[in-house]
Protein backbone atom coordinates (compact mmCIF):
# COMPACT_ATOMS: atom_id res chain seq x y z
CA UNK A 1 0.00 0.00 0.00
CA UNK A 2 2.85 2.37 0.82
CA UNK A 3 4.28 1.92 -2.66
CA UNK A 4 1.04 3.02 -4.30
CA UNK A 5 0.88 6.00 -2.00
CA UNK A 6 4.31 7.20 -3.08
CA UNK A 7 3.37 6.81 -6.73
CA UNK A 8 0.18 8.78 -6.24
CA UNK A 9 2.10 11.51 -4.47
CA UNK A 10 4.37 11.96 -7.46
CA UNK A 11 1.51 13.35 -9.54
CA UNK A 12 0.77 17.04 -9.08
CA UNK A 13 -2.82 18.03 -8.35
CA UNK A 14 -3.38 19.35 -11.89
CA UNK A 15 -2.10 16.15 -13.49
CA UNK A 16 -4.21 14.10 -11.08
CA UNK A 17 -7.40 15.94 -11.99
CA UNK A 18 -6.65 15.89 -15.74
CA UNK A 19 -5.89 12.17 -15.66
CA UNK A 20 -9.10 11.54 -13.67
CA UNK A 21 -11.23 13.51 -16.11
CA UNK A 22 -9.72 11.73 -19.13
CA UNK A 23 -10.38 8.37 -17.50
CA UNK A 24 -13.93 9.37 -16.58
CA UNK A 25 -14.73 10.42 -20.15
CA UNK A 26 -13.29 7.19 -21.59
CA UNK A 27 -15.04 5.06 -18.95
CA UNK A 28 -18.40 6.73 -19.59
CA UNK A 29 -18.08 6.30 -23.35
CA UNK A 30 -17.11 2.63 -23.00
CA UNK A 31 -19.78 1.97 -20.41
CA UNK A 32 -22.65 3.56 -22.34
CA UNK A 33 -21.58 1.72 -25.50
CA UNK A 34 -21.39 -1.51 -23.52
CA UNK A 35 -24.89 -0.91 -22.13
CA UNK A 36 -26.28 -0.22 -25.61
CA UNK A 37 -24.69 -3.33 -27.08
CA UNK A 38 -25.76 -5.49 -24.15
CA UNK A 39 -29.32 -4.59 -25.13
CA UNK A 40 -28.52 -5.50 -28.76
CA UNK A 41 -26.91 -8.78 -27.64
CA UNK A 42 -29.90 -9.65 -25.50
CA UNK A 43 -32.38 -9.05 -28.33
CA UNK A 44 -30.24 -10.99 -30.76
CA UNK A 45 -29.62 -13.96 -28.45
CA UNK A 46 -33.16 -14.21 -27.11
CA UNK A 47 -34.28 -14.01 -30.73
CA UNK A 48 -32.11 -16.95 -31.69
CA UNK A 49 -33.19 -18.93 -28.62
CA UNK A 50 -36.82 -18.38 -29.62
CA UNK A 51 -36.09 -19.33 -33.24
CA UNK A 52 -36.32 -15.75 -34.54
CA UNK A 53 -33.72 -13.50 -36.16
CA UNK A 54 -33.73 -10.62 -33.69
CA UNK A 55 -32.73 -7.16 -34.96
CA UNK A 56 -31.22 -7.43 -38.46
CA UNK A 57 -32.54 -4.53 -40.56
CA UNK A 58 -30.53 -1.57 -39.22
CA UNK A 59 -26.95 -2.01 -40.33
CA UNK A 60 -25.12 -5.35 -40.70
CA UNK A 61 -26.47 -7.91 -38.19
CA UNK A 62 -28.63 -5.09 -36.80
CA UNK A 63 -25.51 -3.55 -35.25
CA UNK A 64 -26.84 -0.01 -35.59
CA UNK A 65 -30.05 -0.94 -33.75
CA UNK A 66 -28.93 0.70 -30.45
CA UNK A 67 -28.45 4.02 -32.29
CA UNK A 68 -31.91 3.74 -33.80
CA UNK A 69 -33.35 2.91 -30.37
CA UNK A 70 -31.63 5.95 -28.86
CA UNK A 71 -32.96 8.27 -31.57
CA UNK A 72 -36.44 6.85 -31.09
CA UNK A 73 -36.31 7.37 -27.31
CA UNK A 74 -35.33 11.00 -27.78
CA UNK A 75 -38.04 11.78 -30.34
CA UNK A 76 -40.86 10.07 -28.42
CA UNK A 77 -43.43 12.13 -26.55
CA UNK A 78 -42.66 12.23 -22.82
CA UNK A 79 -45.91 12.16 -20.87
CA UNK A 80 -45.84 13.59 -17.36
CA UNK A 81 -49.31 12.72 -16.05
CA UNK A 82 -50.90 15.45 -13.91
CA UNK A 83 -51.55 13.22 -10.92
CA UNK A 84 -47.90 12.28 -10.24
CA UNK A 85 -45.74 13.87 -7.54
CA UNK A 86 -43.53 15.69 -10.01
CA UNK A 87 -40.19 16.28 -8.18
CA UNK A 88 -39.77 12.63 -7.24
CA UNK A 89 -41.25 11.44 -10.52
CA UNK A 90 -38.44 13.20 -12.41
CA UNK A 91 -35.74 12.50 -9.82
CA UNK A 92 -36.32 8.73 -9.67
CA UNK A 93 -34.96 7.74 -13.12
CA UNK A 94 -32.05 10.19 -12.80
CA UNK A 95 -31.19 8.74 -9.39
CA UNK A 96 -31.36 5.18 -10.71
CA UNK A 97 -29.04 5.89 -13.62
CA UNK A 98 -26.56 8.02 -11.67
CA UNK A 99 -26.18 5.32 -9.02
CA UNK A 100 -25.95 2.52 -11.58
CA UNK A 101 -23.20 4.31 -13.51
CA UNK A 102 -21.30 5.47 -10.42
CA UNK A 103 -20.83 1.96 -9.06
CA UNK A 104 -18.93 1.07 -12.23
CA UNK A 105 -16.39 3.83 -11.54
CA UNK A 106 -14.76 1.70 -8.82
CA UNK A 107 -14.32 -1.44 -10.90
CA UNK A 108 -10.69 -2.08 -11.91
CA UNK A 109 -10.30 -3.57 -15.37
CA UNK A 110 -6.56 -4.17 -15.55
CA UNK A 111 -3.09 -3.54 -14.17
CA UNK A 112 -1.31 -0.22 -13.77
CA UNK A 113 -0.26 1.48 -16.99
CA UNK A 114 2.31 4.19 -17.71
CA UNK A 115 1.39 6.75 -20.34
CA UNK A 116 3.82 9.65 -20.98
CA UNK A 117 5.48 9.11 -17.62
CA UNK A 118 2.19 9.17 -15.68
CA UNK A 119 1.52 5.89 -13.88
CA UNK A 120 -2.12 5.23 -13.26
CA UNK A 121 -4.42 2.26 -12.50
CA UNK A 122 -6.85 1.06 -15.18
CA UNK A 123 -9.91 2.22 -13.26
CA UNK A 124 -11.21 5.62 -12.33
CA UNK A 125 -9.81 5.45 -8.85
CA UNK A 126 -8.15 2.90 -6.59
CA UNK A 127 -9.57 3.12 -3.06
CA UNK A 128 -8.91 0.67 -0.26
CA UNK A 129 -12.60 -0.02 0.46
CA UNK A 130 -13.73 -0.33 -3.16
CA UNK A 131 -15.99 -3.32 -2.63
CA UNK A 132 -17.74 -1.70 0.32
CA UNK A 133 -18.45 1.46 -1.70
CA UNK A 134 -19.81 -0.56 -4.63
CA UNK A 135 -22.13 -2.48 -2.30
CA UNK A 136 -23.24 0.77 -0.69
CA UNK A 137 -24.02 2.44 -4.00
CA UNK A 138 -25.85 -0.58 -5.42
CA UNK A 139 -28.01 -0.86 -2.30
CA UNK A 140 -28.97 2.79 -2.71
CA UNK A 141 -30.48 1.93 -6.09
CA UNK A 142 -33.55 0.57 -4.29
CA UNK A 143 -34.50 4.24 -3.70
CA UNK A 144 -34.86 4.88 -7.42
CA UNK A 145 -37.30 1.98 -7.73
CA UNK A 146 -39.28 2.76 -4.58
CA UNK A 147 -39.61 6.48 -5.37
CA UNK A 148 -40.59 5.80 -8.99
CA UNK A 149 -43.43 3.51 -7.93
CA UNK A 150 -44.71 5.75 -5.17
CA UNK A 151 -44.57 9.03 -7.08
CA UNK A 152 -46.28 7.60 -10.18
CA UNK A 153 -49.58 7.34 -8.31
CA UNK A 154 -50.69 4.30 -10.26
CA UNK A 155 -51.69 0.93 -8.80
CA UNK A 156 -49.44 -1.14 -11.01
CA UNK A 157 -46.46 1.10 -10.32
CA UNK A 158 -46.97 0.98 -6.58
CA UNK A 159 -47.35 -2.80 -6.51
CA UNK A 160 -44.32 -3.24 -8.74
CA UNK A 161 -42.14 -0.97 -6.64
CA UNK A 162 -43.23 -2.64 -3.38
CA UNK A 163 -42.35 -6.02 -4.79
CA UNK A 164 -39.07 -4.74 -6.19
CA UNK A 165 -38.04 -3.11 -2.91
CA UNK A 166 -38.88 -6.17 -0.82
CA UNK A 167 -37.06 -8.44 -3.25
CA UNK A 168 -33.98 -6.26 -3.49
CA UNK A 169 -33.56 -5.86 0.25
CA UNK A 170 -34.15 -9.58 0.86
CA UNK A 171 -31.53 -10.75 -1.61
CA UNK A 172 -29.06 -8.09 -0.57
CA UNK A 173 -28.48 -10.01 2.66
CA UNK A 174 -27.63 -13.27 0.90
CA UNK A 175 -25.46 -11.31 -1.52
CA UNK A 176 -23.54 -9.57 1.26
CA UNK A 177 -22.99 -12.75 3.26
CA UNK A 178 -21.87 -14.68 0.19
CA UNK A 179 -19.00 -12.21 -0.29
CA UNK A 180 -17.71 -12.71 3.27
CA UNK A 181 -16.03 -16.01 2.35
CA UNK A 182 -13.98 -14.28 -0.33
CA UNK A 183 -13.08 -11.50 2.09
CA UNK A 184 -11.83 -14.06 4.63
CA UNK A 185 -9.57 -15.61 2.02
CA UNK A 186 -8.16 -12.36 0.67
CA UNK A 187 -8.23 -10.21 3.80
CA UNK A 188 -8.90 -6.98 1.94
CA UNK A 189 -11.74 -4.85 0.64
CA UNK A 190 -9.57 -3.42 -2.13
CA UNK A 191 -10.70 -5.02 -5.39
CA UNK A 192 -7.21 -4.76 -6.86
CA UNK A 193 -5.70 -6.68 -3.94
CA UNK A 194 -8.45 -9.30 -4.08
CA UNK A 195 -7.60 -9.90 -7.74
CA UNK A 196 -3.85 -9.96 -7.05
CA UNK A 197 -4.45 -12.73 -4.50
CA UNK A 198 -5.87 -14.89 -7.28
CA UNK A 199 -2.83 -14.86 -9.57
CA UNK A 200 -0.82 -18.01 -10.35
CA UNK A 201 -1.76 -21.68 -10.46
CA UNK A 202 -2.46 -24.59 -8.11
CA UNK A 203 -1.19 -28.11 -8.88
CA UNK A 204 0.43 -26.82 -12.04
CA UNK A 205 -2.57 -25.92 -14.12
CA UNK A 206 -5.67 -24.95 -12.09
CA UNK A 207 -5.83 -21.13 -11.76
CA UNK A 208 -5.94 -19.89 -8.18
CA UNK A 209 -9.30 -18.22 -8.68
CA UNK A 210 -11.52 -18.07 -5.63
CA UNK A 211 -14.15 -20.24 -7.30
CA UNK A 212 -11.61 -23.09 -7.47
CA UNK A 213 -10.37 -22.48 -3.93
CA UNK A 214 -13.53 -23.57 -2.14
CA UNK A 215 -15.79 -20.58 -2.83
CA UNK A 216 -17.94 -22.37 -5.40
CA UNK A 217 -21.00 -22.39 -3.12
CA UNK A 218 -20.54 -18.69 -2.46
CA UNK A 219 -20.30 -18.14 -6.21
CA UNK A 220 -23.66 -19.77 -6.89
CA UNK A 221 -25.30 -17.92 -3.99
CA UNK A 222 -23.88 -14.70 -5.41
CA UNK A 223 -25.13 -15.65 -8.88
CA UNK A 224 -28.71 -16.18 -7.69
CA UNK A 225 -28.67 -13.08 -5.49
CA UNK A 226 -27.22 -10.94 -8.27
CA UNK A 227 -29.99 -12.03 -10.63
CA UNK A 228 -32.57 -11.01 -8.04
CA UNK A 229 -30.80 -7.73 -7.24
CA UNK A 230 -30.84 -6.67 -10.87
CA UNK A 231 -34.48 -7.80 -11.30
CA UNK A 232 -33.70 -10.24 -14.07
CA UNK A 233 -35.44 -13.45 -15.11
CA UNK A 234 -36.17 -15.77 -13.26
CA UNK A 235 -36.60 -13.15 -10.52
CA UNK A 236 -38.14 -10.36 -12.61
CA UNK A 237 -41.28 -10.22 -10.48
CA UNK A 238 -41.22 -6.39 -10.20
CA UNK A 239 -41.93 -6.06 -13.91
CA UNK A 240 -43.87 -9.27 -14.47
CA UNK A 241 -45.70 -8.01 -17.54
CA UNK A 242 -48.44 -10.62 -17.36
CA UNK A 243 -49.67 -9.32 -14.01
CA UNK A 244 -48.20 -5.84 -13.47
CA UNK A 245 -47.97 -4.34 -16.99
CA UNK A 246 -44.43 -3.00 -16.52
CA UNK A 247 -44.05 -2.71 -12.74
CA UNK A 248 -42.55 0.44 -11.29
CA UNK A 249 -41.95 2.15 -14.65
CA UNK A 250 -45.47 1.71 -16.03
CA UNK A 251 -46.10 5.46 -16.12
CA UNK A 252 -42.74 6.42 -17.61
CA UNK A 253 -42.14 7.07 -21.28
CA UNK A 254 -39.48 8.35 -23.65
CA UNK A 255 -36.07 9.28 -22.13
CA UNK A 256 -37.16 8.61 -18.55
CA UNK A 257 -38.06 5.06 -19.44
CA UNK A 258 -34.76 4.74 -21.29
CA UNK A 259 -32.97 5.75 -18.10
CA UNK A 260 -34.52 2.92 -16.10
CA UNK A 261 -33.66 0.61 -18.94
CA UNK A 262 -30.04 1.74 -19.06
CA UNK A 263 -29.78 1.56 -15.27
CA UNK A 264 -30.90 -2.08 -15.35
CA UNK A 265 -28.27 -3.01 -17.90
CA UNK A 266 -25.55 -0.99 -16.16
CA UNK A 267 -26.39 -2.86 -12.95
CA UNK A 268 -26.05 -6.13 -14.86
CA UNK A 269 -22.58 -5.11 -15.99
CA UNK A 270 -21.64 -4.16 -12.41
CA UNK A 271 -22.84 -7.51 -11.08
CA UNK A 272 -20.91 -9.31 -13.81
CA UNK A 273 -17.77 -7.29 -13.03
CA UNK A 274 -17.95 -8.03 -9.31
CA UNK A 275 -18.42 -11.74 -9.99
CA UNK A 276 -15.41 -11.65 -12.29
CA UNK A 277 -13.23 -9.79 -9.82
CA UNK A 278 -14.14 -11.75 -6.71
CA UNK A 279 -14.62 -15.28 -7.99
CA UNK A 280 -13.22 -15.63 -11.50
CA UNK A 281 -9.77 -14.15 -11.05
CA UNK A 282 -10.33 -10.71 -12.56
CA UNK A 283 -7.90 -9.99 -15.37
CA UNK A 284 -5.72 -13.06 -14.77
CA UNK A 285 -5.34 -15.37 -17.74
CA UNK A 286 -2.70 -16.78 -20.05
CA UNK A 287 -0.19 -14.08 -21.00
CA UNK A 288 2.36 -14.02 -23.78
CA UNK A 289 3.52 -12.37 -26.97
CA UNK A 290 5.08 -8.93 -27.52
CA UNK A 291 4.82 -6.16 -24.91
CA UNK A 292 1.82 -4.42 -26.47
CA UNK A 293 -0.12 -7.69 -26.44
CA UNK A 294 0.79 -8.24 -22.78
CA UNK A 295 -0.53 -4.78 -22.00
CA UNK A 296 -3.87 -5.47 -23.70
CA UNK A 297 -4.40 -9.12 -22.70
CA UNK A 298 -5.44 -8.51 -19.05
CA UNK A 299 -8.19 -6.14 -20.18
CA UNK A 300 -9.19 -8.67 -22.81
CA UNK A 301 -9.47 -11.50 -20.25
CA UNK A 302 -11.50 -9.28 -17.95
CA UNK A 303 -13.86 -8.28 -20.76
CA UNK A 304 -14.18 -11.90 -21.86
CA UNK A 305 -15.19 -13.07 -18.38
CA UNK A 306 -17.69 -10.23 -18.01
CA UNK A 307 -19.07 -11.10 -21.44
CA UNK A 308 -19.43 -14.73 -20.40
CA UNK A 309 -21.38 -13.70 -17.31
CA UNK A 310 -23.69 -11.44 -19.33
CA UNK A 311 -24.16 -14.23 -21.85
CA UNK A 312 -25.28 -16.43 -18.94
CA UNK A 313 -27.73 -13.73 -17.84
CA UNK A 314 -29.31 -13.67 -21.29
CA UNK A 315 -29.24 -17.43 -21.72
CA UNK A 316 -31.11 -17.89 -18.44
CA UNK A 317 -33.58 -15.22 -19.48
CA UNK A 318 -34.29 -17.18 -22.63
CA UNK A 319 -34.61 -20.48 -20.77
CA UNK A 320 -36.29 -20.21 -17.38
CA UNK A 321 -39.85 -19.21 -16.45
CA UNK A 322 -40.62 -16.70 -13.71
CA UNK A 323 -40.86 -17.60 -10.00
CA UNK A 324 -44.03 -17.08 -7.99
CA UNK A 325 -43.64 -14.29 -5.43
CA UNK A 326 -43.91 -16.49 -2.32
CA UNK A 327 -41.44 -18.94 -3.85
CA UNK A 328 -39.09 -16.05 -4.50
CA UNK A 329 -39.17 -14.83 -0.90
CA UNK A 330 -38.86 -18.37 0.48
CA UNK A 331 -35.90 -19.04 -1.82
CA UNK A 332 -34.08 -15.93 -0.62
CA UNK A 333 -34.77 -16.21 3.11
CA UNK A 334 -34.98 -19.95 3.69
CA UNK A 335 -32.45 -21.29 1.20
CA UNK A 336 -29.85 -18.75 0.08
CA UNK A 337 -29.33 -17.05 3.44
CA UNK A 338 -28.66 -20.25 5.50
CA UNK A 339 -26.36 -21.55 2.76
CA UNK A 340 -24.42 -18.30 2.69
CA UNK A 341 -24.02 -18.35 6.50
CA UNK A 342 -22.93 -22.01 6.39
CA UNK A 343 -20.37 -21.07 3.76
CA UNK A 344 -18.97 -18.39 6.06
CA UNK A 345 -18.74 -20.89 8.94
CA UNK A 346 -16.99 -23.56 6.86
CA UNK A 347 -14.58 -21.10 5.23
CA UNK A 348 -13.61 -19.50 8.53
CA UNK A 349 -13.13 -22.92 10.14
CA UNK A 350 -10.88 -24.14 7.34
CA UNK A 351 -8.83 -20.94 7.28
CA UNK A 352 -8.41 -21.12 11.06
CA UNK A 353 -7.34 -24.78 10.85
CA UNK A 354 -4.74 -23.94 8.19
CA UNK A 355 -3.05 -21.40 10.46
CA UNK B 1 -5.28 8.01 0.56
CA UNK B 2 -8.14 10.49 0.85
CA UNK B 3 -7.30 12.14 -2.49
CA UNK B 4 -8.20 8.89 -4.20
CA UNK B 5 -11.87 9.51 -3.39
CA UNK B 6 -11.95 12.77 -5.36
CA UNK B 7 -12.44 11.12 -8.79
CA UNK B 8 -15.62 9.43 -7.53
CA UNK B 9 -17.13 12.81 -6.79
CA UNK B 10 -15.95 14.16 -10.17
CA UNK B 11 -17.64 11.15 -11.77
CA UNK B 12 -20.90 11.73 -9.89
CA UNK B 13 -20.81 15.43 -10.88
CA UNK B 14 -20.23 14.59 -14.56
CA UNK B 15 -23.02 12.02 -14.63
CA UNK B 16 -25.42 14.19 -12.64
CA UNK B 17 -24.92 17.02 -15.19
CA UNK B 18 -24.97 14.81 -18.27
CA UNK B 19 -28.23 13.00 -17.54
CA UNK B 20 -30.50 16.00 -16.86
CA UNK B 21 -28.86 17.57 -19.95
CA UNK B 22 -30.06 14.62 -22.02
CA UNK B 23 -33.55 15.12 -20.62
CA UNK B 24 -33.36 18.80 -21.55
CA UNK B 25 -32.24 18.06 -25.11
CA UNK B 26 -35.03 15.51 -25.50
CA UNK B 27 -37.51 18.17 -24.35
CA UNK B 28 -36.46 20.45 -27.25
CA UNK B 29 -37.00 17.92 -30.02
CA UNK B 30 -39.91 15.74 -28.92
CA UNK B 31 -43.60 16.37 -29.65
CA UNK B 32 -45.91 17.48 -26.83
CA UNK B 33 -49.57 16.63 -27.47
CA UNK B 34 -51.21 15.63 -24.18
CA UNK B 35 -54.87 14.65 -24.14
CA UNK B 36 -57.28 13.34 -21.53
CA UNK B 37 -57.10 9.63 -22.29
CA UNK B 38 -53.30 9.68 -22.53
CA UNK B 39 -52.95 11.31 -19.13
CA UNK B 40 -55.13 8.83 -17.24
CA UNK B 41 -53.41 6.35 -14.89
CA UNK B 42 -52.66 3.25 -16.91
CA UNK B 43 -55.01 0.45 -15.91
CA UNK B 44 -55.32 -1.46 -19.15
CA UNK B 45 -58.00 0.81 -20.57
CA UNK B 46 -60.41 0.56 -17.64
CA UNK B 47 -61.26 3.78 -15.78
CA UNK B 48 -59.36 3.78 -12.46
CA UNK B 49 -61.43 3.27 -9.32
CA UNK B 50 -60.36 4.91 -6.07
CA UNK B 51 -56.98 6.19 -4.97
CA UNK B 52 -53.91 4.23 -6.00
CA UNK B 53 -52.18 4.61 -2.64
CA UNK B 54 -54.21 2.03 -0.82
CA UNK B 55 -53.38 -0.35 1.99
CA UNK B 56 -51.09 -3.21 1.16
CA UNK B 57 -50.08 -6.37 2.94
CA UNK B 58 -48.14 -6.13 6.20
CA UNK B 59 -45.59 -8.65 4.88
CA UNK B 60 -43.66 -5.87 3.21
CA UNK B 61 -43.10 -4.17 6.57
CA UNK B 62 -41.95 -7.44 8.14
CA UNK B 63 -39.45 -7.96 5.33
CA UNK B 64 -38.16 -4.43 5.83
CA UNK B 65 -37.68 -4.96 9.58
CA UNK B 66 -35.96 -8.32 9.06
CA UNK B 67 -33.73 -6.67 6.46
CA UNK B 68 -32.50 -4.08 8.95
CA UNK B 69 -31.59 -6.77 11.51
CA UNK B 70 -29.78 -9.08 9.12
CA UNK B 71 -28.11 -6.35 7.10
CA UNK B 72 -26.50 -4.96 10.23
CA UNK B 73 -25.19 -8.47 10.76
CA UNK B 74 -23.64 -8.41 7.28
CA UNK B 75 -21.99 -5.08 7.99
CA UNK B 76 -20.65 -6.60 11.21
CA UNK B 77 -19.23 -9.56 9.30
CA UNK B 78 -17.27 -7.46 6.79
CA UNK B 79 -14.55 -5.94 9.03
CA UNK B 80 -14.29 -9.25 10.88
CA UNK B 81 -13.69 -11.10 7.62
CA UNK B 82 -11.03 -8.63 6.46
CA UNK B 83 -9.08 -9.02 9.72
CA UNK B 84 -9.85 -12.72 10.13
CA UNK B 85 -6.35 -14.05 9.40
CA UNK B 86 -4.92 -11.86 12.16
CA UNK B 87 -7.65 -12.77 14.65
CA UNK B 88 -7.58 -16.56 13.91
CA UNK B 89 -9.18 -18.70 16.64
CA UNK B 90 -10.05 -15.74 18.86
CA UNK B 91 -12.01 -14.20 16.00
CA UNK B 92 -13.57 -17.53 15.13
CA UNK B 93 -14.96 -18.11 18.63
CA UNK B 94 -16.13 -14.52 18.98
CA UNK B 95 -18.00 -14.70 15.68
CA UNK B 96 -19.48 -18.11 16.54
CA UNK B 97 -21.02 -16.62 19.68
CA UNK B 98 -22.44 -13.72 17.67
CA UNK B 99 -23.75 -15.98 14.90
CA UNK B 100 -25.29 -18.41 17.40
CA UNK B 101 -27.33 -15.60 18.92
CA UNK B 102 -28.33 -14.48 15.45
CA UNK B 103 -29.26 -17.96 14.25
CA UNK B 104 -31.42 -18.51 17.32
CA UNK B 105 -33.27 -15.37 16.31
CA UNK B 106 -33.48 -16.57 12.73
CA UNK B 107 -34.96 -19.93 13.78
CA UNK B 108 -37.46 -18.14 16.01
CA UNK B 109 -38.49 -15.87 13.14
CA UNK B 110 -38.91 -18.91 10.88
CA UNK B 111 -40.97 -20.81 13.51
CA UNK B 112 -43.16 -17.74 14.07
CA UNK B 113 -44.01 -17.79 10.36
CA UNK B 114 -42.59 -14.37 9.54
CA UNK B 115 -40.85 -15.84 6.50
CA UNK B 116 -44.07 -17.32 5.09
CA UNK B 117 -45.63 -15.13 2.44
CA UNK B 118 -49.26 -16.30 2.63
Amino acid sequence: MLRLYVEEKMLSITTFVIVSVIKIVIALAVLLTAVAYTVWLERKLVGRIQNRWGPQRVGPFGLLQPLADGAKFIFKEDLTPPYVYKPLYIAAPILSLVLALTSISLVPIGNWVTVRGVRTPLEITDVNIGLLIILGITSLSVYGVALAGWSSNSKYSLLGSLRASAQMVSYEIALGVSLVGVLIMSGSLNLREIVDMQGGHMAGFIPRWNIFRGQIVAFFVYLAAAFAETNRVPFDLPEAETELVAGYHTEYSSMKFAMFFMAEYANMITAASIATLLFLGGWHGPLGGPWWLQAILPVFWFALKVFGFIFLYIWIRGTLPRFRYDQLMAFGWKFLFPIAVANVLVTSLIVALQK
Amino acid sequence: MPQNYVPIFIFIAVVAILIPLTLGIAKLVRPEKPEKAKLMPYECGVDPIGDSRQRYTVRFYIVAILFVIFDVETIFLFPWAVLYKALAWFGFIEMMIFLTILIVGYVWVWKKGALEWI
